[in-house]
């Protein structure tokens, strides 16, 4: 283990460690402290320019109820869940067929395919912007809860499948051969051996994508303009306007908007890590 | 796996296969067609999202277009007008200092890794939290330190006032404002950073550690020759990953300053949506030029990395 062990030296240098750890983590999370702190104020703290010294009053179930009494918060939180849970589950189904048809099978095209699905996962998004919102223009599907998930779905394929064909190569292969052997149908070895076999994959994918589709910013304000359909996040700056100034609201209704994917990562770290440094950690 | 594996599979199973009955072409060829069956629903999807969109934005780029009306054909029109851009320079320069100084997220991520490789009481939630900046969307980080940078009522202003001086508008200032963004992108980046170095951390051989300590290495010159070397798929993904996330920014500066002030914190990726989609006009075809020419700045990098990547799969990975 590097560094060397803490224990293993004198106890002052012990107790230094253990002193600063919680301040060292104080000061990292400030920003947050600072904002949650806010949030809790009284309009009165506001207006008299109080922003960081004790708040005269705690006002946190007033402000947290108020963002969604004074505002559409509601409605972009349905949205915001209407996006992301159908891409999650399209994006992982797509890269569980996809990554087993690349992690499986010898053919040619394979290694290249497997490429361009990882290239096309890092291209920046201002290029994929006119023709997709044009192309969603067209269909109707402009300004659509089922226009940014069908974008965001086939977006996150790229990288799914990346984790995916690099999960499935890592399992037995001689459990597949067997299964073949024995005349199982290609389609059955899928469902019925591999897909039981990737379900931590498909954990890690899920919360992964979540978050990243909950915390989108970019295609929420490309393919939308209405309040319709338009997710939490690219609705946070709309509030920011309705709310001027009223600082105690705003800072609520950001820390509302990451709850969701903070709590997916608490609930499901291990496959959220995982999921990160795709699938280097075993656990 | 062998390469030689998988024919030899298909005669065994065909010998296995009930005998006398005819089979059918697929039953023949499966080996060959599943794959294809398998890839079909995620080709068709990634092919019209994201692989055509990028050859239609290259056509586009060709094109004056207002995204209504006809579009008309100007060659290298939109091309030799952004050479002559003065915001096409600022946008350029700021995608380089992002690049530069986001990358300082590498090591700083390293840093916190080693502070916290311990295993005191409490340690996992101290490392959860310490990434918790991550999770948080970048929206939300940007509201944040816009707020903070606030020189009326902001932290930034009232340390400035304590020491007796008059607080700076960071975002007002063309000065500062790109530097202040980045700073404020660089908190997740290094939480990302962090994490990856973290997990690489956890898989470090102890016998490797054990034997270097025995040679007599120990602090900086374990780090630098028996640490870094086995924390390089750490190291390439965070620089993978913090590269990437650099020329990305977008998220930041829309929420922060839009570009302002008159432009000095504006990068590509931010110039070409101003230029395609916003109040500035629909300049679809300008827009796309610029689309473009970030594409090729990613497409040094993306090679890069694929090609880092072909290398470790044709040592069998």
């Amino acid at each position: 283990m590097f560094p060397k062990p803490i224990e293993k030296s004198s106890e002052a240098v012990q107790t230094t460690y253990k002193i600063f750890l919680p301040i060292a983590l104080f000061i990292w999370l400030l920003p947050l402290l600072a904002i949650f702190m806010t949030s809790v104020r009284g309009a009165g703290d506001i207006n008299t320019g109080n922003m960081f010294g004790w708040p005269t009053s705690f006002q946190m179930l007033e402000n947290y109820t108020a963002v969604f009494t004074e505002s559409e918060a509601a409605t972009y939180f349905l949205n915001s869940i209407k996006i992301t849970v159908p891409t999650v589950i399209l994006s992982i189904a797509m890269a569980c067929l996809a990554g087993y048809a690349l992690a499986i099978y010898r053919f040619k095209a394979s290694l290249w395919l497997f490429f361009i699905f990882i290239a096309g996962n890092f291209v920046p998004f201002q290029i994929l912007m006119v023709p997709v919102r044009q192309l969603s223009v067209d269909t109707g599907l402009y300004n659509t809860v089922t226009g940014l998930v069908l974008f965001h779905a086939a977006f996150q394929t790229g990288f799914c499948t990346l984790f995916m064909r690099n999960f499935i190569k890592a399992l037995p292969f001689e459990l597949i051969e067997s299964a073949r052997i024995e005349g199982v149908g290609e389609f059955k070895i899928f469902w019925y051996l591999v897909l039981p076999l990737v379900r931590p994959a498909i954990a890690a994918l899920a919360v992964l994508i979540f978050t990243f589709i909950w915390n989108d910013y970019f295609w929420a304000t490309v393919l939308t303009n209405g309040e319709s359909s338009k997710p939490i996040t690219a609705a946070m700056k709309a509030l920011n306007g309705q709310f001027v100034s009223r600082w105690h609201l705003v800072s609520a209704a950001s820390l509302l908007a990451a709850v969701p994917p903070v709590l997916m990562f608490f609930l499901m770290q291990k496959h959220f890590i995982a999921g990160l440094t795709l699938g280097a950690t075993k656990g | 796996m062998a390469t030689a594996a998988l024919p030899e599979t298909e005669t065994t199973t065909r010998k296995a296969a009930p005998g006398g009955q005819p089979k059918s072409w697929y039953q023949k060829n499966r080996l060959q067609i599943a794959p294809w069956l398998f890839l079909a629903p995620a080709m068709l999807f990634f092919t019209v999202y994201v692989i055509a969109p990028i050859f239609q934005s290259m056509w586009i780029s060709f094109y004056a277009w207002d995204g209504l009306g006809e579009a008309e054909w100007v060659g290298l029109g939109n091309y030799s007008e952004l050479l002559d851009d003065d915001r096409f320079y600022t946008s350029l320069w700021n995608n380089l200092l992002w690049l530069v100084l986001y990358l300082l997220a590498v090591p700083a991520g390293l840093f916190i890794a080693l502070f916290l490789n311990q295993t005191v009481t409490g340690m996992r939630l101290y490392k959860s939290l310490f990434f918790f900046p991550f999770v948080i969307s970048q929206v939300v980080v940007g509201l944040i330190f816009s707020w903070f940078y606030n020189p009326n009522f902001g932290i930034v202003g009232k340390v400035w006032e304590f020491f007796g001086a008059v607080p700076p508008s960071i975002l007002g200032d063309e000065n500062f404002v790109t530097y202040g963004i980045i700073f404020a992108g660089l908190w997740p980046q290094i939480a990302y950073c962090m994490i990856l170095y973290l997990t690489g951390l956890n898989n470090v051989s102890p016998d490797q550690v054990e034997a270097g300590r025995l040679d007599g290495a120990k602090g900086w010159k374990m780090l630098r020759y028996v640490i870094l070397p086995q924390l390089w798929p750490a190291t390439f993904l965070a620089i993978v990953v913090t590269v990437i996330g650099a020329l990305r920014s977008f998220d930041m500066i829309a929420i922060m300053t839009q570009g302002g002030p008159y432009g000095s914190s504006n990068v590509l990726s931010y110039f070409m949506f101003e230029q395609a989609l916003s109040e500035y006009g629909f300049r679809m075809g300008y827009g796309s030029a610029i689309a473009v020419v970030l594409f090729l700045i990613m497409l040094v990098f993306i090679s890069y990395f694929l090609w880092n990547m072909y290398q470790d799969e044709k040592d069998g990975h």
